[in-house]
Order: structure tokens, then sequence, then C-alpha cells
């Protein structure tokens, strides 16, 4: 038996250092654009305040990127250190997408970032703008392997278990790339990361125009953020929705449990705007629904139901009852290969093997389960309602107070001087966490939600560990949370510095705050 | 459509020429980290010698972080075992790793000298620490490493971390650091000018030295100090579902000679090492930084293939379990997959290996004392 106390640290330990990845990833994925913009403007007009925002707004990207290098090997090592069975059992299918992404995009970003702080002088504008478009390609060839690897976990298309590796193998590698939900990730991930890119140099910039220094430069900045904010802020809500729609029951399951939604209502559903939940009576003290919009949302029909979450449990419990036999078979072949009613009945059963192997986190021997015990492995196969409806419902909230800020902001750049609203510059500076927080908690809601399974399905999140020692993941959390802390710590001062500082900490003459010449 | 024992054998060629990759391109900027604070002396001689790698280093330790990749996709049950079974090892490597990004970005950032010098030690201890545990699991492996499987081939590793810095081990890693070291010497000679430059071939020449004398104490050690090697004893059927525990494995004293027996010419590996380890040290003494760059490049293929070729088909031995071994045959993913990662590393690998060049192209010349001063801001 596995002890829980280990899986519990194992599970922190990843989600620690995945959502303190993700402080970087996004600004990384969407600052890139914005320089890829300046600079297209700066070959095309030739204007030099062009080429100092993509080196100004470079230079801050360079510090936000060396953490994103940082921790995103951490992510890479992790699946082997310790999630060493997750590797084995879908290494096959899991293992291609990770690798393919290094071949095809981080030596293309990696390479070129290096000449885009290092080129300017030795490189003609344009093979610099190619660089640095080349770097763009690669960070966002970055963003759509790891979806699509993230998307298979979600709905583990293309692959079939194989009782004699003891593993899950691929059998149709198009159908893992073109996977709906890792597609609809990706371009939802994608365009929250644009947004991200934009509020940083919107907000950024509101402080400079508030001070009113480096205006010519500020304001320039500020156009292009609002600008490509509202494209990006539009498009994360929609291919948000997009998100929802896809079909599929891991996300079933998310829909239920993030609209809190108990019982399968008649079609089209309610959207319930708020409620009390209680999870203990697995049901809600008092709701505020919006009728019908969730089944539109939800199914783009009138007519088909949405799954509520006693229904989805009742399903589940038939299957854990059916993946017994399926486990009881495997273990079967496993000690004598040649037994073909086990394989018969494997075959015939396999399909819920996954949901048999939930059994193992209360019994090594499944066939002495009680029903007790499948009762709690039912409970199980629906995360807790609470976070995911709230964090579900902070996300969204973010994603349209942004998409208010950035429509304002761009109607104040297009209309007149920016600098005519304060208010609006202000609310700008104070909204800079807010794509962050909505990062994070879509990390929640997509990863969280897909508990108790690591894919879904298929493999409980509870075997996928590896088989260490509960004082090594003691261990190892203390040296990461030590680790990232004195990291954040420094790079939070340098982009404080270098923002305060501004465009004259390039050194070229040209704008306020010039640091003295050593 | 390639065959299934053709593939498994094009994948343990692959990830060799990944390994290979991986020590010779982060390898010379791991080893100019580890040269650092040794060859420059002052804030501005230090800045020359980062700034030699400042453009290339992210780059290059992509080779690292694909080459893993890669043996997640292709062999998934070695990734599993070894990363786990290693868990402080390879932490510790990943924490050493940590000071790179940060140690290059941010060390020029702020003028501060205990600011700055902290990063140099940093960037010292990113450019060392990989490559001398990277060699203290080589030496590991050549020994067995304790490990075993269960039906459901969940591993478990039963050793502990202080038993991996075993004296053998340890030789090992000096191989490989030295190895590092001077490849980075090399590089560094090349790229520099004056009193660094001059530092940085003595230090490669030393490095040479060093590596070639522990690489033949090595070889001795495993000849006639007892290490026993692991010989498969069951037939083997290159095409058959990989199953490690479908075997059964001997250790012998001379099981790590037997493919040197059968194929004399593998016998130019360890040829290559120890020749182009002297090359590269004549070579940058006498100022033909280039060639010996090359020369260094040729020393580290044969020494990682010397290691490789003893141990075929073996990747990861175990010492308690020996049958569950993981071998070419039996570790490796499925033929589709094999087959698919296959082409992918065929198309990109040299497109990589193309732009790579080009962007050494690009920064090509000595990094000089006078570029650092005149570029205060901008560099690193």
């Amino acid at each position: 038996m596995i002890p829980e106390q280990l899986v519990d640290l194992s599970r922190l330990q990843f989600a620690a250092t995945a959502m303190y990845h993700f402080l970087f990833v996004p600004l990384t994925i969407g600052m890139v654009w914005l320089l890829v913009i300046m600079e297209s403007v700066y070959v095309m007009t030739g204007q030099v305040v062009w080429k100092d925002m993509t080196r100004f707004w470079g230079k801050l990207f360079g510090i936000n990127f060396a953490l994103g290098v940082t921790t995103g090997i951490t992510l890479e090592f992790q699946f082997g250190t310790n999630w060493a069975y997750y590797s084995h059992y879908v290494g096959d299918i899991f293992g291609a997408p990770l690798a393919i992404e290094g071949l095809m995009a981080f030596f293309l970003e990696s390479t070129f970032i290096g000449l885009f702080f290092f080129g300017w002088d030795r490189l003609t504008k344009t093979q610099h703008l190619m660089v640095t478009l080349l770097m763009a390609v690669g960070t966002n060839l970055s963003a759509l392997w790891i979806l699509i690897a993230n998307g298979w976990m979600q709905n583990p298309v293309g692959a079939e278990f194989n009782w004699q590796t003891m593993r899950m193998e691929m059998t149709d590698f198009w159908a893992v790339v073109f996977n709906p939900d890792a597609q609809a990730k990706f371009v939802h991930t994608v365009s929250a990361g644009y947004v991200t890119g934009a509020m940083f140099v919107l907000a950024v910039s509101s402080g400079y125009l508030l001070k009113g220094r480096d205006v010519a430069f500020a304001k320039r900045s500020f156009r292009v953020a609002s600008a490509f904010g509202l494209a990006s802020v539009l498009s994360v809500i929609v291919l948000g929705d997009e998100s929802g729609y896809t079909v599929g029951e891991a996300q079933q399951t998310k829909m239920a449990a993030l609209e809190a939604m108990w019982e399968t209502e008649p079609a089209p559903a309610g959207l319930k705007l708020i409620a009390g939940i209680n999870e203990q009576a697995q049901k809600n003290d008092w709701e505020i629904e919006i009728p019908y919009l969730m089944g539109l949302i939800g199914t783009r029909s009138v007519n088909k139901q949405i799954p509520g979450i006693h229904e989805i449990k009742a399903r589940n419990r038939a299957r854990i009852v059916n993946g017994i036999t399926a486990v009881t078979a495997l273990e079967t072949l496993r000690k004598h290969r040649d037994d073909a009613q086990a394989r018969r009945v494997l075959e015939a059963t396999k399909g819920d093997l996954g949901f048999g192997l939930l059994l193992k986190k209360y019994t090594s021997d499944v066939r002495q389960a009680t029903p007790d015990m499948i009762d709690r492995a039912m409970h199980d196969t629906v995360p807790r309602v609470t976070p995911m409806f709230w964090s579900f419902r902070i996300m969204v909230g973010l994603g349209f107070a942004m998409l208010l800020l950035f429509g304002l902001s761009f109607w104040s750049t297009l209309k007149s001087d920016c600098r005519a609203r304060p208010w609006l510059l202000r609310a700008a500076v104070l909204m800079l966490p807010a794509p962050w927080i909505a990062c994070e908690l879509g990390w929640v809601v997509a990863e969280y939600g897909r508990q108790p399974w690591t894919i879904y399905g298929v493999l409980p999140t509870h075997m996928s560990v590896s088989t260490l020692s509960v004082n090594s993941l003691y261990g190892s959390l203390a040296g990461f949370i030590g680790f990232y802390t004195v990291l954040l710590i420094v790079e939070v001062y340098l982009m404080q510095k270098f923002a305060r500082q501004g465009p004259g900490s390039l050194g070229t003459g040209r704008y306020q705050h010039e640091p003295a010449h050593a | 459509m390639i065959d299934y024992p053709t593939l498994k054998i094009l994948w343990w060629l692959l990830i060799g020429v990944l390994l290979i990759g991986f020590a010779i391109m982060d390898g010379h900027d791991m080893g100019v980290g580890t040269l650092l604070p040794f060859v420059g002396q002052g804030d501005d001689e230090r800045r020359v010698v980062i700034n030699t790698v400042g453009p290339h280093w992210d780059g290059n330790q992509v080779w690292f972080i694909t080459g893993g990749g890669a043996i997640f996709a292709a062999w998934p049950l070695v990734y599993a075992t070894a990363f786990s079974g290693f868990y402080w090892a390879m932490l510790a490597v990943l924490w050493a790793l940590f000071f790179r990004p940060v140690g290059f970005d941010y060390r020029s950032k702020i003028h501060n000298a205990t600011w700055r010098s902290t990063w140099d030690w940093g960037l010292f201890v990113g450019g060392a620490v990989p490559p001398l545990i990277f060699g203290v699991a080589f030496g590991n492996l050549l020994q067995g490493v304790p490990f075993g499987f269960d039906d459901y081939l969940i591993s478990t590793y039963t050793g502990s971390f202080w038993q991996l810095l075993n004296p053998f081990a340890l030789l090992a890693g000096v191989v490989s650091s030295a190895m590092i070291t001077m490849h980075g010497g090399t590089y560094l000679a090349h790229r520099t000018e004056g009193a660094i430059q001059q530092r940085a071939a003595r230090g490669a020449a030393g490095a040479a030295a060093l590596m070639v004398l522990a690489f033949l104490g090595a070889g001795l050690w495993l000849k006639f100090g007892g290490i026993q090697g692991y010989v498969i004893t069951s037939a083997i059927d290159p095409g058959a579902l990989p199953d490690p525990l479908a075997k059964t494995v001997a250790r012998s004293a001379d099981a790590w000679w037997l493919n040197y027996h059968g194929q004399p010419l593998l016998w130019l590996l360890p040829l290559t090492g120890i020749a182009g380890a002297a090359a590269a040290a004549l070579l940058v003494s006498a100022r033909h930084t280039l060639s010996a760059f090359v020369a260094s490049s040729l020393a580290i293929a044969g020494v990682i293939g010397t290691a490789g070729a003893a141990m075929f088909p073996f990747v990861m031995p175990s010492s308690t379990q020996p049958g569950a071994s993981l071998t070419v045959w039996d570790s490796v993913s499925s033929p589709l997959t094999l087959g698919l990662m296959f082409w992918a590393t065929l198309i990109f690998m040299p497109l990589i290996v193309l732009y790579t060049a080009w962007a050494y192209r690009v920064m090509r010349g000595k990094v000089t004392l006078a570029h650092i001063r005149a570029n205060q801001h901008t560099a690193y």
C-alpha cells in the first residue's frame, strides 16, 4: 500500500512548483508578441523610440524569462523523480509531446533569445526582427506541445492499455495531437498569456503616465498594450467558453463540480451565479441562478442534459465494481501469462480498469474491497465542489473586469490623450495582479478538477507516485520552498528596480533617470 | 516502417548522440562556469568569461532538457527508475542548474561586488556540480544499482544516497568533471585573449591530463579491481514486447569487456577519448584553439562511447534483482512511439544544428575587456 502522506506531499510539491512556474510563463508567452509588434513598427517606421521600447520591455521580459527557464526544468524532472509510476505507465504517449516540445520549440526560443539580447549590433534590422519572431514562435509552440500532453491527461484519446508491457501505449499520434481538449486548452491558455503580457505593459506604462515621465515612450506602450489586451481578453473569454463546451467525461465532471450541480436538472440547466455549498449534505443551501444559460453554454442545445454530481457518481460506482473484475483478471495474467480466460475477461472489462485501480487507495487486494470502500472510491471520483466553484467564479469575474479595463483603455487612447483619464491609469496599475490570479485559478480548475486521476479514467493519482520515503518528500519540499522564496525575492526586486528606472536603464541618453556611467 | 529490433538499436544510438551532444554543447558552458572563478580576476575579466557563453548557454541547456524528454519518450522505464532512484542526486543537479539562468541574467544587473561574486560562485556550482553527478551516476550504472520491480512494474530503489558516493563512482565523477573542464577551457581559450586565454589554456591542459589519468585508472579498476559486469543468460528476442522481468541475468568479472572482445573495432572509442584529450592539451597550449575544441569534443564522444559500448545492451543494471535490469531490449516504448520520435529527431536535429551554428557565427570573435567596458548596460 502506498502511504497517503506520500501521495499528498508529492501532489503538494507538484502543485507548488507548477503554480510557481506558471507565475512566469504567461508573461513570457504574451510579452514576446508585444516585442514582435513593437519591433515590427520600428523596422517599418525607423523611429528609434520603438527600438527602445523593444529593448526596455525586452529587458523586463528577460528577467522574467530567466525564472521561467529555471522553474520549468523542475517540472520535467519531477515526472521522473516523483511520479515514476506515472512516467512508466503513460510515458509511451506523454513523453512524445514533451520530447517534441524540446526539439521543435525549446531549442528555437532558447537559441534565439540569446541573439535577441546580444544581436542588436550584429544583425540587420530585418534579421533581428526575424530572430524576435522565431523566439515568439518557439515560445508559443512549446505551449502547444505541453498542452497537448496536458490535454491527453484530461481526455486520453489515441491510446490503449497493454497488459504485457503493463502500460498505456499510443495507437494514434494524430488523435493525441488533435485532441479537442488539447486544442481548446492551448488557445485558452496562450490567450491568457497574451492578456498577462498586455496587462503588465499597460500597468507599468500607466505608472509612468501618472508620474508624467517618459511620456512619448509610455503612451505608445499603453496604446499597443490596450489594443493587444482587448483582442486577447476577448479571445480568452470566447475560447474559455469553448473549453467548457468540449465534451468528454473529465470535462463533464469538472463542469458539474464547478457549477455545484448536484442533481441532473431538466435541460437547459440554469447557471448559478453564487451558491451556499454544503459539501457534507452534498447540496446547496441556497443559490442565485440565471435560468437556461448553463445548458446553452455547456451543450450548445436546448434539450441536452448536463449530468449532475449524483448521477456521475452513480455511474462511476458501477464502473468501479466492473473495474474490480478487470484488476483481478490483470493480476492473474501478470502471474500466469497464458491464462486465456483471464485475458478474455480483461479484454472485456479493461475500459474500467482505471476505476478498479481507484480501490488501491483503500486495499491492496481489490477483491477484498468492502461496499464502504467502493462508496469511498465513488465519492473520490468528483473533486470537492467548493474550491472548484469559487476558483471558477473569481477567474471569470477577473476576466470580465479586464475586458472592461482593456475596452476603456483602448477607447481612451483612440479618443484622445490617455493621460486625460488618470482614474483609468490608476485602475490599470491596481489591476496588475489580476491576470496572474486568474491564470493560477484556471490551473486549479483544470488540474484540481481532474482529481482523483492523473490520467482521467486511466490512472489514479495515488498510484502514480514514486516509491520514496515521506522524509525525502519533506526534504525536497523544504528545498524547493527555500530556493523558490529566494529566487522570487530577487526576481521581484530586479523587476521593480528596472520598472521604476524605466527606459532610462538602457543608458541611451534619451530618457529620464539615466544611470550614472561607471 | 522500421522493424522493432532496429528501432531499439537506433534509439540506443540516438540517446548516445543526444548525451554526447549535451556534453559537447552544454558541457562547454558548464566548463566555462567551472573555470569562471579561477580564470577571471576582477569583475571585468569575469564578465568577459561569462559573455563568451552569454548568448548561447540557454540554447545549449536545451540539449539537456531534450535529452531528458527523449529518454522519457523512448525509455520511459529508465526515466522513471533512474530519476526516482537517484532522487537526491537528481535534485542536486536540478538545484545546481537553478543558479545558471539567474546567474547569467541577473549577475551584472546590479553594481555590487558581493552580489556579483555570489552569482559567480553560483555559476561555478551550476557548471561544476551537474557533470560531477552525471559522472558519479555513470560510475554507479557500471556497478549496478539496487532496484527492483513488482508485478505492476512499480520500481523501488532500496539503496541510499550515500552509497552512490562510493570510490569507483567518485573516480568516474572525476573523469566527467575533468573532461567538461577541459572542454570549457578550450572553448574559453578560443573566445578570449591575453591573460584570460592563457589561464584558460593552462586549465584545459591540466584538466585533460587529469581526465586521461582518471579514465585509465577507472579502466584498470574495472579490469582488475573486482567490479563485476552483467550479462543476459536467457535467450534474447530483440523483437519481443518489452518486459524487463522476462530474462535472467548473471554477474561476471569480464562481462563489461565482452563487447570489446567480440568487436575489436570498439577499442577505437577509448583510444579516441585518450588521443582526443592529449591532442586538445597540445593544441590549446599551442593556441590552435578551435582545433583544440574539436579534439576535446572527440574526446568526449570517445569517453561516453566507451562506457556505452561496455554496457550494451544494458542501460541500468540492477544489483539486487539482476533479472530486472533495464536493457535496450526491454525498457523501450512501443514501436509506434519509437518510430515517430525517430523521424521527429531526424527532421529537427539537423535544423537545430544549423541555426545553432548560425547563432555562433553571428556572435563569433573574441570577447574583449574593451567590449565589456563599452557595453556596461547590455552585456551580462
